[in-house]
């Protein structure tokens, strides 16, 4: 063997992580090519916008912001569990990977909820102008990417309870959380579009 | 383990039984690169079949052979079946797939389930898209499906939804195969393979793999707002209730330009594999055409307004993408200039793939120049939606394609089947492809100066336009014909052609180190390269997969190692890692082996947009969510580790 392994040596199969792992990049593909549709449909918004002559149409209110900001407040703070769940398990500590992922679980679930709420308290339905199309279209394609989360952090927590997670075995932690980051970071994005630039005029 | 030799585990650890259910299951990227290119080939000769109808019909004025709404139906099932279902997949589903762990020098892609996937999502996004024929309704408002042509008062039947979720259906098989392959690309090469030395064909495969990502998604967008207006009522693209029907071309194009190079850059990755080795000598300015096909993709996504120059945009506008558009010409003169210098300071051999390679070269000139001239704000405003744009579009997409996979072909058919061509009947077929396709298509440039609007039915004699249709046809058939020939030729060299030896051109790429057809394991040991024409400057690499002598290599001084190991003790499936640029070992990566779960997965797919085909009723919605569980359970299982991991 030593004569084969000449100068060159390969580490025997380990678990990788980080930029070391090809389903990290793999996720980072995925990412971006999700962040180009977001922002295709931010563009869909301002054109239809740019297209009419009042923004909301007439009749339609601008939108409220009581129950939007408590739910963007979960929202964005559950990234925090979710990253202290992420470095826990990178020491080995799997109570506080299941922990932090639960935690970060209910805010998000509570965010859909108010989100349902809102919908339903809006005075329109998404067949009541363009204006309100988009708007609809927009907050809709956000909460499947926040329910995808959902399934997803459900479905490493059931790995986890079943200890397939410790200090070398992160990677899919480490996807998850990579992807509700980025589900968390869009909603800035699309919160700026669909509840602000309506007050700018 | 004294016994059994590290050829035999390897060939026992990657092999697919050979039995038709495990053949099904298999995630060798060989055999699915073989599969993309015998499918996407059955698609273009559907599509194929649909020109010649079409062309009976234009061939003199006034026929009746086609009445216009089928014609409607044929014209947009040739647009799609030919773009989509042929062009978009075949160069890198099938060449891509099988050449680049071979030209990298690993030994699967680095997803191989999700390469799995990607090719039976395309077959079942094809058979949707032609279950539109089995239930009478076809799509029919063209590729690009302009809104409001596509809105429910136009389009009542399911004709639009088939075009929608069939293209969408195909977004997740094409997405998917190109984050396959820029991770792959990106991790998975040999040590020594640093990015400088990676070849064109690979350096246009990531160009392209980039280009989808970002422009695939406006694809998806257009088709979530268009459904949603179709099935749910939205207003979207509909003037009358405040919408904006030029939203539609803005999204649409913005996938479609980057879309059109998406088709022709990886044939230009072909011709770059062909050129240099039957002109007998390196590319000349490898460095200017792989930054050409990087330039390409940038520029891409800052013309799709040249599409819409004819909608009213402002001035400003028009100069910009007018601009951007003669820009993409700098990039693609440089490469045409870097072919024709190699192939003239080469020594050529003519052989079929190469006179193929010349015929690129030919047709992407004159698609060039016709796009410069439509690039022109004026000169589209009066060819705008003639015969001229239907010329141009064929000489840069269609030549550009059928000429490079047929290059393609000739070049790789030795090693993707084992087998050789006959060069005495690949010389008529090109002959007769050639001809006839210029022919069928040159035509039409003059008939569309002269006036003649694309995708009409008919046309009035009288008007100068009677003896160009009548060329066309007559030069789509012996199109055909060229086409027969080619076909005849695969079939008689799979069952009695010579078998092809390792490297019959005296090629200079990894892939023609191994046998022909590679084993399942592609490298017994890893290559390690020291150069950008490997087999031309490494001759000791034709004898990479031979079993070792490892006093041989015990002697070599470790600055001129051949290869290294490689994991070959493992009864799992095991290749290696390198880092991103420089290609320098990283790790030893276990791979997943045969699996039902891509199959599975994309039943599941085909299942949901079946049932989002019709009006979304109880029975529909049941169907959707069988669909939805059915991926559900793919995907647990998929994700869920095949051992447990020891703690």
């Amino acid at each position: 063997m030593t004569a084969l392994d000449s100068g060159l040596t390969l580490p025997p199969a380990r678990p990788v992580s980080g930029s070391r792992a090809p389903a990290w990049w793999g996720m980072l593909c995925l990412i971006a090519t999700e962040a180009t549709l977001f922002v295709l449909l931010i563009f869909s918004y301002f054109y239809l916008r740019w297209g009419s002559p009042n923004w909301p149409p007439q009749g339609t209110p601008r939108p409220e912001f009581t129950v939007i900001i408590p739910a963007t407040v979960l929202l964005l703070g559950s990234s925090a569990p979710v990253m202290w769940a992420e470095t826990a398990i990178r020491r080995g500590r799997q109570n506080v990977l299941r922990l932090g992922l639960s935690v970060a679980w209910l805010m998000a679930a509570v965010f859909v909820i108010l989100e349902l709420w809102e919908w339903s308290h809006l005075g329109f339905g998404p067949q009541s102008s363009q204006y309100a199309s988009i708007f609809f279209t927009i907050t809709g394609l956000h909460l499947a990417h926040v329910s995808i989360a959902l399934l997803m952090s459900a479905y490493i927590q059931l790995r986890a309870s079943r200890g397939h997670f410790d200090a070398q075995h992160f990677l899919a932690v480490e996807n998850v959380a990579l992807y509700w980051h980025f589900v968390d970071v869009v909603w800035i994005f699309v919160f700026a579009t669909v509840y602000i630039s309506p007050y700018v005029t | 383990m004294a016994t059994v030799t590290a050829a035999e585990r390897l060939a026992r650890t990657w092999e697919t039984p050979a039995d038709f259910v495990s053949s099904l299951f298999t995630v060798d990227h060989k055999a699915i690169g073989r599969r993309y290119l015998l499918t996407a080939f059955f698609f273009f000769l559907v599509g194929g079949v649909e020109a010649l109808l079409l062309r009976i019909q234009l061939f003199r004025p006034g026929a009746g052979f086609l009445g216009p709404h089928t014609y409607d139906q044929i014209f947009t099932m040739h647009g799609v079946t030919m773009l989509f279902l042929f062009a978009t997949p075949i160069i890198i589903g099938a060449f891509g797939n099988f050449m680049i762990p071979l030209m990298i020098g690993a030994r699967d892609m680095a997803f191989p389930r999700l390469n799995a996937l990607s090719y039976w999502a395309f077959l079942f996004a094809g058979v949707l898209m032609y279950g539109s024929l089995i239930v009478g309704s076809p799509p029919n408002a063209s590729w690009f499906s302009y809104a409001p042509l596509t809105s429910q008062t136009y389009v009542p039947g399911p004709n639009q939804d088939f075009w929608s979720w069939g293209l969408l259906f195909l977004t997740v098989s094409t997405t998917v195969s190109a984050i396959n392959f820029i991770v792959t690309i990106f991790k998975f090469r040999c040590p020594g393979l640093s990015i400088n030395r990676l070849s064109l064909f690979i350096w246009s495969e990531i160009a392209t793999a980039f280009m989808i990502l970002f422009s695939f998604p406006s694809l998806t967008a257009a088709i979530i707002l268009l459904e949603l207006e179709r099935k749910w009522g939205f207003h979207i693209f509909d003037a009358n209730a405040g919408g904006a029907p030029l939203l539609w071309q803005h999204l649409f194009w913005i996938f479609g330009h980057p879309i059109v190079y998406i088709w022709f850059i990886p044939a230009t990755g072909v011709i770059s594999s062909v050129i240099p080795v039957f002109a007998q000598r390196r590319m000349i300015g490898y460095i200017f055409v792989a930054l050409a096909s990087v330039s390409v993709a940038f520029l891409s996504f800052g013309v799709w307004a040249h599409h819409m120059f004819t909608v009213g945009l402002p001035l400003i506008a028009l100069s910009f993408f007018s601009a951007a558009s003669m820009m993409v010409s700098f990039p693609s003169g440089v490469q045409v200039f870097c072919w024709i210098a190699t192939i003239f300071h080469g020594r050529s051999r003519l052989t079929t793939a190469y006179l193929y390679a010349l015929a690129y070269i030919f047709v992407f000139v004159i698609g060039g120049i016709s796009g410069v001239m439509t690039g022109s704000v004026p000169l589209d405003w009066q060819v705008h939606s003639t015969y001229f744009v239907v010329a141009h579009i064929h000489y840069v997409v269609a030549g550009t394609v059928l000429f490079a996979l047929l290059a393609g072909v000739y070049y790789w058919t030795p090693k993707m089947f084992g087998r050789m061509l006959s060069e005495r009947l690949g010389r008529l077929g090109f002959w007769l492809t050639f001809a006839g396709f210029n022919l069928a298509f040159f035509p039409m440039h003059a008939v569309g100066l002269l006036g003649m609007p694309r995708q009409i039915y008919t046309y009035a004699s009288g008007l100068g336009w009677d003896s160009s249709n009548a060329l066309e046809t007559v030069g789509a058939f012996i199109l055909a014909l060229g086409i027969l020939v080619v076909i005849t030729d695969f079939l008689q060299a799979l069952i009695a052609g010579p078998m092809a030896p390792d490297n019959p051109w005296n090629a200079d790429t990894l892939e023609w180190a191994v046998s022909s057809p590679p084993p399942d394991y592609n490298f017994l040991r890893i290559p390690v390269l020291r150069s950008r024409e490997p087999l031309w400057d490494q001759p000791e690499l034709a004898t990479i997969n031979q079993p070792a002598h490892e006093n041989q290599l015990a002697d070599e001084p470790e600055s001129n190692v051949t290869a290294t190991p490689g994991p070959t003790e493992s009864t799992r499936r095991q290749t290696m890692s390198t880092t991103v640029l420089d290609a320098e070992i990283s790790e030893t990566i276990e791979m997943p082996g045969d699996s039902y779960l891509p199959l599975l997965l994309a039943f599941g797919l085909l299942v949901v947009f079946s049932g989002l085909l019709p009006d979304l009723m109880f029975v529909e919605a049941l169907v959707v969510a069988t669909g939805l569980a059915i991926c559900a359970v793919a995907l647990f299982l998929w994700f869920w580790p095949a051992a447990e991991p020891t703690v």
